[in-house]
Order: structure tokens, then C-alpha cells, then sequence
């Protein structure tokens, strides 16, 4: 019962704060004039700001950007040991050093180090706190190219990467994680950098940014479980609540983009109803008590905090792999069979529901296309979306961008069931070890983040496997999407014919969340059925 | 941009991309933390963390044995118990039933700290899927059809001989102990429920662990289990323990937010500073 009147709380209170939020970005990520500042930093870059990119000039800078970020973090990490602010930690053997620079670089932040133990205050705030702000404001740009695209008539220019880089960072993240870190803090969260003691670390600043830009990382290896990371229920419910808003708020943005609110209404009750079904389906197996240790317990408090609770770990739970975060307050692997399930079907339904900042948005026009193709081919017209013709060429890339996340997640996980040593970092036994195996591929390749923490990811085999199914789960779809939005920019514009879908109201809420959930979810069904669901239903 | 204008388009990405990185670094990298540190040292944000109650601590002698003059913290996976070193949760499924050589099930943790709570306070320590000795009551099935078939051979999987096990007999079959290092992989595991209750006495709080390994908290049901024990030790009135029980529960935020949950740390703590125990 209060598990629900939170979580209608927390809906609440984002539905409220995504429409002004949504709104400024609107106004701060397009058009408008460079403030003096900006304008300082594109001079010492060497960036012309006013000069906008084509489709590959655009993915040539982020990708640039990304494989500078990544060096950089890397070198940060080995020679940790040689730098100030280490508190005496060593550098990190080489592979670990590439899974954690890549990690954060993707926004996935998958930790396969302990972060009391291995990182110090440099490492935490120049290279993984860079990233936290980088790589949110890095999906970001890939949206907004695509709905620039989607409203642009006959141009190739899909607008500047490092200025949508520079301002979603510092227009958009920058000013609201000060102020969410400034009311963590005021919530018990320290913020610290005397001593060489790690848990007096600067936790404050990076929960509020490792929150909401997606990154989900822990400063403790305990993640938002840890005391320290998460002192209240008060600061629980804000931290979900960060968890959700920008990639919420996005979706206003978008309508405002394209000069149509009702998209984003539209939008956002697919959103809605996607993220309701994945919570009342993760509440429903955290709160019976089907397994056998819950049977014996009473309850799925193995793995909980007492001030929090079931329900408010569940809710947390779905936000964080419905979201790209990827940030924990429990451990997932000793969820209920089922309720695990839920968590990873979050992340299989590509994380749209809301997503990451960005990639939620993104991801969820694909299905959108999806369903304004399939809707189109039914009523028996040229399926049209904001006037732009959905022909073959535009559906090839979103196939391409459909067919990413399901043959990466699966094929890495074969791989890493098949070879030697592959199977011996299963935490536990039978299909709950698969369930880890394929949560830990499904959180790498989606950009998650979160793990079922049985599961030893550090090995050499996992550390390098882990590595590729970040790359090819965040770079990839960004190729396509960027492929896509230059051919829809380059199209003339098209007259509305009578009897095109209308791709709003009931009707397209319905076919849009049914594409959704088919289209990612299908392709998982034999490997649910081996993991969670023969572990809940045995 | 005459500079970079004759380099190709690849390498001027990544001239700007390293700066853009290197300004980055400085700017959110760098510059954002200090000056969240500094912002934190304003009056009412300087002492809003209290670090000292927000960390859980055990509350066990050497040996690990609870000091019965003091409420008990959660069971916990941090390190050998609240190490702050080591922060995490022990990660097994909620099917985690059987115990390995070098690790036991999750099911047999719960049973043995259920009973080890129930002898310390006087009170029920049994839970359904527990054996009377504390470990998970599941046998081990072996039939002649591999799942399906005549029952050939039982096994009580987690009671090592010469353990006697929980059960005499399971369809008519006598039910053996479990050899140390035997393969019992073919068999088909079946956890027994037994007759315990269904909302057994000891809560569960206290038989599972938190995600942190460092939760300072318990619940108001796992307190008030303690305060009769506590008040015996300290020689003081159960009435005036739970009084300060009631002092130290933090109620759901807004009503909704979150449990109730009592600050083992400062309950402790208060109970020293009242009531220092008679032997200390």
C-alpha cells in the first residue's frame, strides 16, 4: 500500500517538474545566442560555433570526443599511483584500467573495481566525474540530431556536437546537479576531501550528477545502498526521483522542438505505460512471497536497507533499468526471481521507458517509427511522420538500430557461456547464475550500469567481452541514428495526405507501445524462460 | 580556424576533442567538486552529515558473540561484518538453498540466524524451510526416472553426517544425511516447509542482510524483540528501554517515504550514556 502511494508520489512530482525543466531545455539546447562564456571555451577549443556539421562530420566529433575520453580516463586509471589525491591507491592493472575508461565513457559505469579500495579522489572526480557530466550530455547531442532532423527541410546540417556537447553539459546538468547536490548534502550526504580516509570523500557532488545524467556509478562499492551515498528515505525518494527527470523532461523538450505538444503527451503516456507495467510487475513478485528463502524470510528484505524497505528498493529498482542509471539501494541479485526478471526487461526494452538522457529519447522515436511505418502499411499509405516520408531507406536504419542491442546482448552472452572460465563467475547456482550471466551482457550493452553483484565481472575474459558490448551497444545505434537523421533532414517536405495515421491520441499510444514492447522484448523471450522465469516458476 | 583548416577533418576532430576533453575535466572535473566542497562547509551544511550514527556497527565481542548488553545491528556482508573498507550485499538468489562445500546457502544462513536469534532472546527461532539445527530443510530427491519415477534414494542436503536428518522418511523412503564431498547433482531438489509459523517470531530483519552491509538500522519489531534482554542485562525497566526505542524511530518520511527504522547506533549509544551496563 505505501509502496504505491510512493511510487505515485515520485510520478507525480517528475510528471510536474518535466514540463518547465522540459521547456528550458527547449530553449537552452536550441537556437539562442552563445553566452560570452561558451564563447571563450569554443575559442580555447578551437571550435566554430556557428559552423554546423553534416551527418558524419557530426558522428566523426563524437566519436573523436569519445575516443579522447576514453584515453584520457585510461591514463588517469594506471598511473593513478604517480598522480596527487591517490590516497595512496595503486594504478589499475590495464584491463581493468580499459573496462572502467570505457564504462564511464558509454555511460554505462558498470564497476568492476570497489571504490573504497581502488579509487582515489582524483580518479573519482577528474575522470569518472567528467564522464558522469560528458557522457549524459553525449546522448543528448545524438537526440537532439535526430529531432533536428525530424524538423529540418531540405539541408544536410544536423546542427554543432560540441556546442549541443557544451551546453547540455553546462546549461543543462552543470546547474542542476549543484543544486540537487547542495540539497543531498543538506540530507546527510557528506562532501569531503581532507584526510585519506575514503569515506570522507566528495559523495555529494557526484550523486547528484551520477543520478541524473545516467551514469549510476558508486563512489562506495555498495553504490546508493551505502549509508553515506544515500542517508534517508528522503534522499532515496530524490534520488529517484534525479534518476528520471531529464530523460522525462526530454520528452517535452522534443515537443517543443517540433512544434507540437501533443507529441510529447503522446509520448509520454507510452512512457507511462511502459514504466507502469514494468513497476506493478516488479511489485507484484517483490511482494509475494513465492521463493523459498522468501517463504523462510517472510519477505525479499535479503539485500535491503531497513530504512527504505521492499517497496521502496523495488521502486528504485525499476527507475534505475527503466532509466539507462544503473544506480542500486539494494542488491538486484537477491531480488525475487521474477522481480529480478522485471529489472532485466527494463534494460532489454532498450530503455525507453524513460531511458537515458538522450538515448531514452532517441530509442523511443525509433519505436515510434516503428509503429508509424507499421501503422501506415495497415491504413494502405506512404506512412508519413511530421511530414516526412517513412519509406525503406529511413526503415532500414531503424531495423539496423532495432537489431543492435538483442544480437550483442545475446551473442556476447553465448560467447561468455561457451568459453572456458566464462561460467565460473556465476555467483549463484542454476538459472539464477544465466540470469546474472545476461543481465550483466543486457546492463553493458545497454548502458545500464547495474549488476546483479554475484556475478564477478572482473576476470580478463569478462573485463574484455564487457568492453566490446559497451562499445558496439552505445556506438552502434548511434551510427544508425545519426545515418537516419541526415537522410530524414535532406527530404523535402511533404503534403499531409488524407488518411495518413495520425500519429497521436489512443490509437497511436496503443500501437506505439505495442511496437515497443514486441520489438524489443520478442527476441528475449527463450533466454527470460532460462533465466528468471524457470528460476520463479521451478 | 586558419590552423586547423589545412589539417584533415579526422585529426582536427580530435585536436578539438582533446581540448574540449581537457577543458572538461577542469571545469566539471575539477572546478565543480572543490566548489561543492566549499559550498558544503556553510553554516547547516557543514554538520548535516553524521557520519558516526549513518554507519551501521556490530555490537559482538571478539569471538563475534553478541553483547547481550546491547541492541544487535543487522547480519552483514561487509567484510567479516560492517567493515567500511568493504561495502556490499551477499548477492545470493532468492533460490539459493542448497549449501556448497565453501559457501553456505542463503536458506541456511536465514535458518541459523533465526535459531541463534530465538535462543538469545527466549523466544521461537523457528521459520518455515528451516530444520530443527538451523540449516535449510531440503532433501535431495533421487528417482528412477531421473525427475519422474519411483523416489529411490533422500538425501537431507544441507546436514552433513552425522547429522540426523529433519525428516525419517519421504515417500515411504528412509532419508539419509548428506556425505561430505558426495555428487548429489542428479537429485531433485526439494525444499520441505515444515510446520513452523508463517510469520515466525524472530522478524526478518533479523536473519537477512542489508544491501550495504552497514545499514545503522533495524526495525521497530527487530528492537522491541531485544528490549526485554536489554533491560535484564543493564538492569533497568522495559519500559524505560522502550522509551528510548520510541526516541530513536524515525517514522516514514511524509508518512509514505520509505520504513520505520530505528537508529541502532544512537540507541546504543543513548543507552550508554543513561544507563552504562552494570558489568562495564
Amino acid at each position: 500500500m505505501y509502496g504505491w502511494i510512493q511510487a505515485s508520489l515520485v510520478i507525480a512530482v517528475v510528471v510536474g517538474l518535466h514540463v518547465p525543466l522540459g521547456d528550458y531545455m527547449a530553449r537552452a539546447l536550441e537556437g539562442g545566442r552563445h553566452l560570452r562564456p561558451e564563447r571563450t571555451l569554443y575559442r580555447l577549443c578551437g571550435v566554430d560555433p556557428d559552423k554546423e556539421q553534416n551527418w558524419r562530420h557530426y558522428l566523426g566529433a563524437l566519436l573523436a570526443f569519445s575516443a579522447v575520453s576514453i584515453a584520457a580516463l585510461f591514463a588517469l586509471f594506471t598511473l593513478q599511483d604517480k598522480l596527487p589525491w591517490s590516497l595512496g591507491r595503486d594504478g589499475m592493472p590495464w584491463r581493468l584500467a580499459l573496462h572502467t575508461a570505457v564504462s564511464f565513457t558509454t555511460n554505462t559505469s558498470w564497476q568492476n573495481y570497489a571504490g573504497e579500495s581502488t579509487t582515489g579522489h582524483l580518479a573519482v572526480m577528474a575522470g569518472l566525474g567528467t564522464q558522469a557530466f560528458a557522457s549524459g550530455a553525449v546522448g543528448i547531442c545524438v537526440a537532439l540530431a535526430l529531432v533536428r532532423g525530424l524538423v529540418r527541410r531540405g539541408t544536410d546540417r544536423l546542427g554543432n556536437f560540441w556546442v549541443d556537447l557544451v551546453r547540455s553539459t553546462f546549461r543543462v546538468f552543470l546547474p542542476l546537479a549543484v543544486v540537487s547536490g547542495i540539497v543531498l548534502i543538506a540530507l546527510g550526504v557528506p562532501q569531503h576531501l581532507s584526510g585519506s580516509d575514503q569515506l570522507a570523500a566528495p559523495v555529494g557532488s557526484w550523486e547528484s550528477v551520477k543520478l541524473m545524467s545516467g551514469d549510476g556509478g558508486g563512489v562506495f562499492n555498495a553504490n546508493s545502498a551505502h549509508p553515506l551515498e544515500n542517508p534517508s528515505a528522503w534522499s532515496n525518494t530524490l534520488e529517484i526521483v534525479l534518476m528520471l527527470l531529464i530523460p522525462t523532461a526530454l520528452i517535452r523538450t522534443y515537443g517543443r522542438l517540433v512544434g507540437s505538444l501533443k507529441q510529447s503527451w503522446t509520448l509520454l503516456a507510452v512512457v507511462g505505460i511502459l514504466f507502469g507495467l514494468l513497476l506493478a510487475a516488479a511489485n507484484l513478485a517483490q511482494s509475494a512471497h513465492t521463493g523459498t528463502v522468501s517463504a523462510a524470510v517472510g519477505g525479499h528484505t535479503e539485500g535491503t536497507e531497513t530504512r527504505f524497505g521492499v517497496p521502496a528498493s523495488t521502486l528504485f529498482g525499476v527507475s534505475a533499468t527503466a532509466s539507462a542509471d544503473g544506480a542500486a539501494n539494494a542488491s538486484y541479485d537477491s531480488f525475487s526471481s521474477l522481480g529480478g526478471g522485471v529489472l532485466l526487461a527494463g534494460m532489454m526494452l532498450g530503455e525507453i521507458a524513460p531511458g537515458g538522457t538522450g538515448s531514452g529519447l532517441y530509442g523511443l522515436l525509433m519505436a515510434v517509427l516503428v509503429a508509424v511505418f507499421v501503422g501506415g502499411l495497415m491504413v494502405g499509405r506512404t506512412p508519413e511522420y511530421l511530414r516526412k516520408r517513412i519509406g525503406a531507406g529511413e526503415m532500414r536504419y531503424v531495423v539496423l538500430y532495432a537489431l543492435v542491442a538483442p544480437t550483442a546482448i545475446l551473442v556476447c552472452s553465448a560467447i561468455a557461456v561457451a568459453l572456458p572460465g566464462g561460467r565460473s563467475s556465476m555467483g549463484n547456482p542454476g538459472p539464477h547464475g544465466l540470469t546474472e550471466l545476461v543481465y550483466a551482457y543486457t546492463s553493458s550493452t545497454a548502458g545500464n550500469g547495474s549488476a546483479m553483484a554475484g556475478f564477478n565481472g572482473a576476470t580478463d575474459l569478462h573485463n574484455l567481452l564487457m568492453v566490446a558490448a559497451m562499445l558496439i551497444g552505445r556506438y552502434l545505434p548511434m551510427v544508425f541514428v545519426l545515418a537516419l537523421a541526415g537522410r530524414l533532414a535532406r527530404q523535402r517536405p511533404g503534403v499531409v495526405t488524407v488518411g495518413t495515421l495520425r500519429p497521436h491520441g489512443v490509437n497511436f499510444v496503443v500501437l506505439a507501445t505495442g511496437a515497443a514492447l514486441v520489438l524489443a522484448l520478442l527476441n528475449f523471450l527463450p533466454v527470460l524462460s532460462l533465466g528468471p522465469v524457470a528460476e520463479g516458476l521451478l | 580556424m586558419a590552423r586547423t583548416s589545412t589539417l584533415p577533418r579526422w585529426a582536427a576532430h580530435h585536436l578539438a576533442a582533446v581540448r574540449v576533453v581537457l577543458a572538461l575535466t577542469l571545469l566539471v572535473g575539477l572546478a565543480y567538486p572543490l566548489g561543492m566542497t566549499l559550498l558544503a562547509q556553510a553554516p547547516g551544511l557543514r554538520d548535516a552529515s553524521s557520519r558516526d550514527t549513518l554507519i551501521g556497527k556490530a555490537y559482538t565481542d571478539s569471538k563475534g558473540n553478541p553483547l547481550p548488553g546491547y541492541f544487535q545491528s543487522r547480519p552483514s556482508n561487509a567484510g567479516d561484518g560492517y567493515d567500511t573498507a568493504a561495502s556490499g550485499a551477499g548477492n545470493q538468489g532468492a533460490e539459493s538453498v542448497v549449501d556448497t562445500a565453501d559457501k553456505p546457502s542463503l536458506l541456511t544462513q536465514v535458518c541459523s540466524r533465526s535459531k541463534a536469534v530465538g535462543e538469545l532472546e527466549h523466544v521461537d527461532g523457528s521459520r518455515p524451510y528451516c530444520t530443527p539445527d538451523g540449516v535449510g530443510a531440503v532433501l535431495g530427491v533421487f528417482r528412477d526416472g531421473g525427475t519422474t519415477g519411483r523416489v529411490t534414494h533422500v538425501v537431507s542436503l544441507n546436514q552433513v553426517c552425522p547429522a540426523r536428518p529433519f525428516v525419517s522418511s519421504y515417500e515411504r523412503v528412509v532419508v539419509g544425511c548428506a556425505e561430505p564431498g558426495a555428487d548429489y547433482s542428479r537429485a531433485v531438489v526439494t525444499p520441505v516447509r515444515g510446520d513452523a509459523p508463517a510469520r515466525p517470531e524472530v522478524p526478518a530483519d533479523a536473519v537477512t542482510a542489508s544491501g550495504s552491509g552497514l545499514d545503522p538500522d533495524i526495525t521497530p519489531a527487530y528492537a522491541g524483540l531485544q528490549a526485554s534482554r536489554v533491560a535484564r542485562e543493564r538492569g533497568i525497566g522495559e519500559d524505560t528501554v522502550r522509551a528510548l526505542i520510541a526516541q530513536y524511530t524515525t517514522g516514514r518520511a511524509l508518512g509514505v517515504l520509505g520504513e520505520p527504522a530505528v537508529n541502532v547506533v544512537e540507541l546504543n549509544a543513548a543507552l550508554d550514556r543513561t544507563h552504562p551496563s552494570r558489568g562495564a
